[in-house]
């Protein structure tokens, strides 16, 4: 039987000290005309030796394509030390700390994260993980809408050029408390969204806060500053939306502007988890000292024991749905444990040195194809403005037709852009990390020729 | 000491970074950073010997006896791991064309399928992250369908008061408000309670069955039959379905949407608080509103449906479409189990949990429903110990440590004094359980002679009985660099 120890003589030691006559009579309490059948559909189960050659042949299926797609999953070199301690049984199998005292060893890790985020985001305190960047800019929204002090408003500010599944995610997510999203457009030109642009879609009236995503979708670089001084003018919460890599080369949330960014949040992907379709990844969220209470989810805590040593605990468990029920900060109980173990090992390992280098070198990888690309006729920039490891280009062609090309050479020639706007069709987003060669790249743009001149 | 404590100024891991720092001279200086983020500058030495030691500060399944109740800490077999971590697994994008996704999309599909026939659900959605995300999820569609109809007066959910805190906290989050409805002292849901709650402003209640007091709650059809008549819904929270896989399904008890915890009952790791995965099953009339994606299967081709091709779902729950490495670890789980395999799951729960529980009752601890059979987990009141000896469940748990168990789940849930959630799992072996009744009685054997004894402890972890208080009332949240004086 697989995974269950029991020998038969177990079985009838443990029914007589039961008082059972069989393993049967322990399901006497459910309803007889409720009881299964059976279940019809399910295969035999298979050894371990079997589904090892089913599993390999199915993530054969999917190839290992030359990646060139980034839009909010980045495929980034992680150490070998990551996933091998991370996945260590004393990490994999533990779980929530409720016994602080048996759990130091992931309360120090969650401590260690929260101090690492605290020192890329420049903000004063964060949690210790959310499901994704997506949710968790849901729950930076329900938080600003709570905090702000200065304005009773429910609307909440979003650029469009905000990645578009975490506009529909926190859009489905806040909608129900009755938060309204009032979407903010971006310059054509520029691919930015400048503030005169929050100011024309704040024309008519009070808000809680606003979203300011840094780089955005389109990789273009926001004024940061002068939105995150608009908003506080206009007494609004800013929330910054940060990918985290990038954060070792520009500006951290907390600078922005004169008095800093509110809330920082967003996809913790990029520190050491690979892409693995799409998760799972973590999000984290970073607040001011006093939005504190306000802040959702685990937060561990340093503290002493009875002999007065050092020791890390959860703490301000008040906020949460075990203790406070209904008026919980939110309703999130598991989070992302072990992609935060991951994150933790892989920010000590590289550092501040070692981020920098690897976003400095996601940047220049995107510069050098973007110059790589531009050289076949007809393939530009599609706006004129600075960004970070990302870049939108104007293809002279369907960009469905001209990907699914690129695609049957194991090419993942980037994201299509016009299936989100299709004002901007034909279009595509594009991004090489650290991981991409140059030959990696002048394959691209020959395969991408190639493609133009048959689309 | 802390990662960042043991840093010193100019020290790498020079083979974990590109050499060359790149020029970024066209990144406009207004926007750069103006110092470097105060992370640890440690060796990859130091670093792989620090958390290697922070791991053996923990208790986990790999080692130890875990009865956490509630939580189905269960082996969580190596396999799963490796084989969803295969290169071609990890690699995939989460845009990458369909092209290059037929082989995690067959999986997807196949465990969408198993998982509708273990819970007798009409469909299923694998998006949801976590069992709260997915109980959001569930009470979105609740809405969804309420609001579809014209409905729109449906705006209460009714929560037992055994249920888990996130049930209350996922109804606010949709936009409900939460009525609580009692609990019998036989531990079944109060009927007559119930009955009187219902109303047109009834949108559903969620329940857990078993319950979180380890009971199958008997008058399961009164209750779907009552709330139909009301009107409204019946939501399944699948915390434990580990008690009753292939045994009974939610959707024959009448339930019409249900989440399952996968890193429960599908045994996918609990990662010291998570990645979870919260699939959400449905019956027919809710199937409109299930979250995105969705994978379906056309002749030999597998294929996505999102917002676009389903317009009326309640969309979707996080960026890329939930935690893909977590539903192929549950979808290799299912495959090594097979159909005897699940229905094993929970019969050795059960066996488990009732072996323990007569164990325990037999050496005079008191249970909580000592007329009731147990499910896959039970409760025991410390009651009689916290008054004859002043020691309370707390201590007893803090007590276990230094035995080697984690202790179970304290204090929860609420209604019960003292208590102590206990679920072993169908993983332990009888001697395990043995010796958690020897530690139990051992432990209370210190109580009647000592109560300091349990009210110091433990003793033998890395640091003694923690200050809660003072971690609360003095934050310290974060490591932050000494200031530069002046």
């Amino acid at each position: 039987m697989p995974f269950i120890p029991h020998t038969d003589t177990d079985v009838t030691e443990m029914l007589a000290a039961i008082g059972a006559g069989s393993i049967d009579d322990l399901f006497d309490e459910i309803p007889p005309e409720l009881r299964a059948q059976g279940l019809d559909g399910i295969p035999a189960g298979l050894s371990e030796m079997d589904v090892t050659r089913l599993m390999q042949g199915r993530a054969r299926t999917d190839g290992q394509p030359l990646c060139f797609i980034g839009a909010g999953a980045y495929e980034h070199h992680i150490p070998a030390a990551v996933w091998q301690i991370t996945t260590r049984g004393e990490f994999y199998s533990a779980y929530t700390p409720y016994q602080a005292e048996a759990s130091q060893g992931t309360l120090q890790v969650l401590y260690e994260f929260q101090s690492m985020m605290t020192a890329l985001t420049g903000m004063d305190v964060s949690n210790a993980s959310l499901y994704d960047g997506a949710s968790a800019l849901a729950e930076a929204m329900l938080m600003a809408v709570r905090a702000n002090r200065k304005s009773k408003s429910q609307r909440v500010l979003i650029p469009k050029a905000l990645h578009p599944s975490y506009r529909r995610t926190a859009r489905g997510l806040v909608g129900n408390q009755g938060i309204e999203l009032v979407e903010v457009d971006f310059d054509r030109e520029t691919g930015r969204t400048p503030v005169a642009q929050y100011e024309a879609a704040a024309a008519d009236g009070e808000f809680a806060a606003l979203v300011v995503p840094q780089p955005n979708f389109f990789g273009a670089l926001e004024d940061v500053d002068a939105i995150t001084d608009w908003a506080h003018q206009r007494n609004m919460l800013a929330i910054g939306v940060v990918n985290p890599v990038a954060l070792a080369l520009l500006s951290p949330p907390g600078d922005w502007g004169d008095a800093g960014a509110d809330i920082a949040c967003g996809e913790g992907q990029p520190l050491g988890m690979p892409l693995a379709s799409g998760g799972p990844y973590l999000g984290f969220l970073t607040c001011k000292q006093d939005f504190v209470r306000q802040l959702p989810g685990r937060i561990a805590g340093k503290t002493l024991d009875a002999d007065g040593k050092v020791g890390y605990t959860l703490t301000l468990q008040a906020r949460e749905q075990h203790i406070r029920r209904s008026k919980a900060t939110s309703n999130i109980c598991t989070n992302q444990g072990l992609l935060v173990t991951a994150a933790t090992i892989h920010m000590a390992i590289l550092g501040a040195d070692g981020l920098e280098r690897v976003a400095a070198s996601c940047h220049a990888n995107t510069r050098r194809l973007t110059e790589l690309l531009c050289e076949i006729p007809g393939v530009e920039p599609l706006f004129d403005a600075p960004v970070f490891h990302e870049q939108a280009l104007r293809l002279p062609a369907p960009a469905a037709r001209v990907l699914s090309a690129l695609a049957a050479d194991d090419i993942l020639g980037g994201f299509d852009l016009g299936a989100e706007y299709p004002e901007l069709d034909p279009a595509v987003l594009v991004c090489a990390t650290e991981m991409r060669t140059d030959e990696d790249m002048m394959a691209f743009r020959d395969k991408l020729a190639l493609a133009l001149r048959h689309a | 000491m802390l990662i960042q404590e043991q840093s010193r100024p100019g020290r790498t891991a020079p083979a974990q970074a590109p050499l060359h720092m790149a020029d970024v001279s066209d990144l406009p200086a207004g926007l750069r950073r103006q110092r470097r983020a105060a992370l640890p500058e440690v060796s990859e030495l130091q670093a792989v010997r620090h958390y290697t030691r922070l791991s053996q500060q923990n208790f986990a399944i790999d080692t130890h006896f875990y009865p956490l109740g509630s939580c189905t800490m269960k082996y969580n077999p190596r396999a799963c791991n490796s084989l969803a971590s295969l290169p071609g697994f990890l690699a995939r994008h989460p845009a990458a064309p369909e092209s290059h996704s037929q082989g995690i999309m067959a999986c997807l599909h196949e465990l969408q399928d198993m998982l509708k026939i273990v819970t007798g659900m009409h469909a299923v959605s694998l998006a949801p992250a976590a069992g709260a995300q997915g109980e959001l999820a569930g009470v979105m569609m609740i809405r969804a369908y309420h609001d579809a109809r014209g409905d729109h007066a449906r705006r209460e959910i009714l929560v037992p008061d055994a249920a888990h805190g996130t049930n209350p906290a996922s109804a606010i989050m949709a936009g409900f408000t939460v009525r609580e409805i009692p609990t019998g002292s036989n531990g079944d849901v109060d009927i007559a309670a119930l009955r009187d709650a219902v109303g047109p402003q009834t949108a559903g209640i969620m329940l857990t069955n078993p319950s979180t007091v380890g009971v199958f709650d008997r008058n399961i059809q009164a209750i779907a039959e009552t709330v139909h008549e009301a009107g409204g819904l019946l939501y399944y929270d699948g915390a434990n379905l580990n008690a009753i896989l292939g045994k009974v399904r939610p959707g024959d008890m009448g339930f019409d949407v249900i989440h399952m915890n996968l890193h429960k009952t599908f045994s996918t790791p609990h990662g010291g608080g998570g990645p979870g995965a919260g699939p959400v099953g449905v019956s027919k009339r809710l199937e409109p509103y299930l979250p995105v994606p969705l994978v379906i299967r056309d002749g030999d081709a597998y294929h996505w449906q999102v917002e676009s091709d389903r317009p009326e779902s309640i969309g979707r729950m996080t960026a890329f479409g939930g935690n893909m490495g977590i539903l192929l670890r549950a979808y290799i789980y299912a495959r090594l189990l097979g159909a005897e395999g699940m229905r094993r799951v929970s019969e050795y729960a059960t066996l488990n949990a009732n072996y323990l529980l007569a164990r325990l009752k037999a050496a005079g601890f008191t249970a909580a429903y000592p007329e009731r059979r147990a499910s896959h987990e039970f409760i025991v009141t410390l009651k009689k110990e916290a008054k004859e000896y002043g020691t309370n469940a707390m201590d007893f748990a803090k007590r276990l440590l230094d035995y080697g168990f984690h202790a179970p789940t304290t204090y929860f849930p609420l209604l019960v004094p003292e208590c102590l959630l206990v679920e072993p799992t169908e993983s332990e072996s009888k001697e395990s359980l043995d010796g958690f009744v020897e530690a139990m009685t051992k432990i209370r054997a210190e109580a009647q002679d000592n109560p300091d004894t349990l009210k110091q402890a433990p003793y033998t972890l890395p640091v003694r009985r923690l200050d809660d208080v003072r971690a609360a009332r003095q934050l310290d949240l974060a490591w932050k660099p000494a200031q530069v004086e002046g």
